[in-house]
This record gives structure tokens, sequence and C-alpha cells, in this order.
């Protein structure tokens, strides 16, 4: 039988994930990330959010793109969930809703590699979901 | 909500605006009185009894975003609906839990889903906030504290996709060792 994994193998994890830190010049001002929240209250929940959660955490770590994706409350756009909102470093955010898969690979593609815009853009955001 | 974990992370996001500081999500498996209990509980800010009353009403909600809130009557109707039951404890200043019991063999139980990337992505998004996950079986417990995580990582983000990946299948490996119903 394998043994089963324990905190005491995180250890191994952490030396790997400090290493590519390092060389990466500890990015560590979190301006310099690509920011991700998805919105994760009930209809977002209930509409797939952490579904593209899982997407982005995995997709964007794929494809060698540093960011932080996290969690937020309920924006106030159930009708469009699941929402999220993508800030680049030195740009202001953007809300995406109805995300899918399929429209968070080519948010990942077109909007946070080439900044070019794509459809779904959730309009007058004019404020993070943080001073809301 | 598709599967329990996804009503578990519903009932988390309601801690965590509540204020909460530690969080501690408990499923207990009883094949022998077949149920398929869980509870979240957390040191937010609590309810006076009278806001506990009106939770579980769909339309009661504290936010100002939107005029429902369907969390709690979600969870309240899946539980009952299995021949399950529901009930919420709070106190202003103390904390809530939240206890929804599920008939474990009932047709109308949802399964489990991914409690461990439920737990591990919260966890990853709110660092300053303890998780504890404990799971019971008749073969044993499992405890997930990320206080523990934490102890080890020290500066080390949790919310790298590797540390996530790893903390995931370590869930699902001790899970998987105490044969936990999914």
């Amino acid at each position: 039988m394998t043994k089963i994994k324990s905190l005491n193998d995180l250890r191994a994890i952490k030396a790997n994930v400090e290493a590519k830190m390092n060389l990466r010049e500890r990015s560590d001002a979190p301006e310099k990330l690509v920011q991700i929240k998805v919105a994760m209250a009930t209809c977002g929940i209930a509409s797939g959010a952490k579904i593209i959660m899982d997407y982005m955490v995995n997709e964007l770590d794929k494809r060698h793109i540093p960011a932080v994706v996290s969690q937020t409350g309920c924006m106030g756009y159930c009708y469009a969930e699941p929402t999220i909102e993508v800030t680049l470093p030195g740009k202001e955010p953007i809300v995406f809703g109805y995300v899918t898969e399929k429209k968070a690979d080519q948010i990942i593609e077109k909007y946070i590699i080439n900044g070019e815009l794509v459809e779904g853009i959730i309009p007058v955001n004019y404020e993070s979901i943080d001073n809301k | 909500m598709k599967d329990l974990s996804l009503h578990i992370l519903d009932i988390m996001q309601n801690s965590l605006v509540a204020g909460a500081k530690e969080i501690g999500v408990e499923i207990t498996e009883n094949k022998d009185a077949d149920t398929y209990s869980i509870s979240v509980k957390d040191d937010g800010k609590g309810m006076s009894p009278e806001m506990a009353r009106q939770v579980t009403d769909p339309f009661f909600t504290t936010r100002t975003t939107r005029k429902v809130g369907l969390g709690i009557p979600l969870l309240k109707e899946n539980a009952e609906r299995t021949g399950g039951s529901f009930d919420i404890i709070s106190a202003e200043g103390v904390g809530t839990t939240i206890n929804a019991c599920f008939k474990l063999r009932h047709v109308d139980r949802q399964p489990l889903g991914d409690i461990a990337g439920v737990i591990v992505l919260t966890a990853a998004s709110y660092p300053a906030v303890r998780f504890r996950y404990t799971h019971t079986t008749r073969f044993g417990t499992y405890t997930f504290d990320t206080k523990e995580v934490a102890e080890i990582l020290g500066e080390t983000p949790i919310n790298d996709a590797q540390i996530i990946h790893f903390l995931k299948e370590m869930i699902v490996e001790n899970l998987e060792s105490i044969n936990y119903t999914p």
C-alpha cells in the first residue's frame, strides 16, 4: 500500500515553491501579480463559480502566469454568474460575467496575456469590489 | 447546489462575512443511525435570536447588493428533504453554528463532492483565518487544520497552485483511508 500523504510531505513542496518564487525574483509586490477574484456567494456557487476558480488556479499555473486567485462575495451581478474580477498589474479591475471554462480560457489568452478585451465585460465598474 | 461541499462553501462565506477568525467544519457519518451530519461553526459576530430565526426565510438577507438570501434556506430544504434536520445556534459576539443532518442513504442526499477543494480554496483565499475540517467515520477521524499548515509554510503563501494541489490530494487520501462516504 502506498503511503498516505501527510503534512511532512508539505515541506518538500514548500522548498519547490520557494525555489520557483526566487526564480521569479520574488515578485512580492502583489501589484505585480495578476489578481483574480471569483464571486463566491450562493448565486455564484450555484452557477459553477467553484469550477471556474479551480480552472483559473490550474490554468494560470500551467501557463506560468504569476497570479493570485481568491474568493470574494456577491458583486450584485447575480444574473451574470459566475463572475470574476480581473486586475492586471497597473490597470483598473474589469468584471467578466457568464464565465464558463471556455470563456475563462479566452480571458487568460486574450485579456491577461495580450491585453485584448473579450466579450462578457460587465460595464460600469468604477471601483473594485473591496470598496463597495 | 449540486453537492454538499458547495453548501459548505456557501455557509463558510457567511462566516467570513461575519468576521470569523476560526471556522470549523465537521462531518460525521453514522451508518447505523443512517445519518450524515454537517456542522459549520464560526467565531464571527453571531446573530440575535430574532435574526437567527429570520435567516431561514429566503427573503431575508443582510446584504445590500440583492434582496434575497438563499444559502441557508437551500441547505435547510435539502437536509429536510432527506428526512434530516437543520438548526442554528448563535449568540451575538460569540459566533454561529449551523447543523444540517442528512439521512445517509436517502436518494435525495446529494454527494459530498469536492470537499478538499472547497476547504483548500477557501483557506487559500483567507490566509488570516484558521480553518479546521474534521471528518469522522466508524473507521476513524481525520482533521485538517490550516494552523498546522501555516506553521510549516511560514512565509510561503498557501495560495500557490502547487501547494493547493498537494493539500487537496492529501485530504482526499486521508479521507479515503477512513473509508468516507462521498
